[in-house]
């Protein structure tokens, strides 16, 4: 399993996540994010699964997604990348908006992540600096299938780590 | 699609900006764990009454916690749902990201077997 720590600074309103993965590579993480397909099922929670219909990996490029709920509903954000040095850094800025990437000026401003990867000793770790600019956004952000997906995902966190166990 | 907070932006700002500070979340673990007066809080930092009495304002203004007044002493309660809400709303980006590491690990897990 991938071991997680967080720091969280309340007044910057940064959430700092590092994963640090065994026996892989930062090529390897770096194509978690950069190919589509390997991107789609990771990003949406359970119950809120993404779709990219576009993903222009590169600087200046844009992606567009669209998280659709149990219900048919759909939440609709976009990525501009400010920095994709292959394959140690990204810098995304990520908002609200329409099918077409237009921003939603109804919704909060968007916000920024940086993802630094490195190499360890027996793997790879990348940390995600998540900037929010307010906290309606930050709100957003953990309600955009957040709170409907978490008991799916406790059921199916329990479903990887028990499939997982014979391959450790 | 979006589930609507029990709080208010204002109120959201006010919890964050009252957890910002050590002292204050100091106050908040001491007064969770029991009630006690705003003396008896007092009596555990090395600052003057006048300066925890706003701390403790802060507090009450975020909903964290409420004071009440018994005889002379004036009593201060946590107010626990309001601090669920507040941790609920810090932890849950981060148990996004975790759920999100966690699908990164099975597609990588599936690439080794």
């Amino acid at each position: 399993m991938a071991t997680i720590t967080s720091v969280k600074d309340l007044e910057a309103l940064t959430l700092t996540v590092t994963a640090e993965f065994e026996g892989t590579t930062v090529e390897r993480l770096w194509q978690l994010w950069a190919d589509r397909e390997q991107l789609q099922r990771w990003w949406g929670p359970p119950g809120w699964p993404a779709t990219f219909t576009r993903h222009d990996f590169r600087v200046p490029g844009t992606s567009i997604y669209f998280m659709q709920g149990p219900e048919g509903d759909r939440a609709y954000g976009w990525w501009h990348f400010l920095e994709a040095v292959e394959p140690s850094r990204l810098r995304i800025e990520d908002g609200f908006g329409d099918a077409e990437g237009n921003v939603d000026p109804q919704m909060p401003p968007p916000g920024e992540m940086i993802v630094d990867f490195e190499p360890t000793g027996s793997g790879a770790r990348f940390s995600i600096r998540s900037q929010f600019t307010s906290l309606e956004q930050l709100q957003k952000m953990i309600e955009m299938g957040q709170e409907e997906g978490m008991t799916q995902a406790l059921g199916q966190i329990d479903a990887i780590l028990a499939e997982d166990a014979p391959a450790a | 699609m979006v589930v609507r907070s029990e709080l208010s932006d204002t109120q959201v700002d006010a919890i964050f900006h009252a957890l910002a500070d050590a002292t204050r979340r100091d106050i908040v673990a001491r007064v969770i764990e029991r009630e006690q007066s705003v003396s008896e809080v007092a009596g555990h930092y090395a600052m003057s009454f006048a300066a925890v009495q706003k701390h403790v304002a802060v507090l009450e203004r975020a909903s964290l916690v409420s004071k009440e007044r018994r005889g002379r002493e004036q009593i201060v309660h946590a107010r626990p749902q309001t601090i669920a809400r507040a941790r609920q709303l810090l932890d849950g980006y981060e148990q996004l990201w975790r759920g999100r590491i966690d699908r990164m690990q099975s597609i990588l897990d599936e690439g080794i077997r």
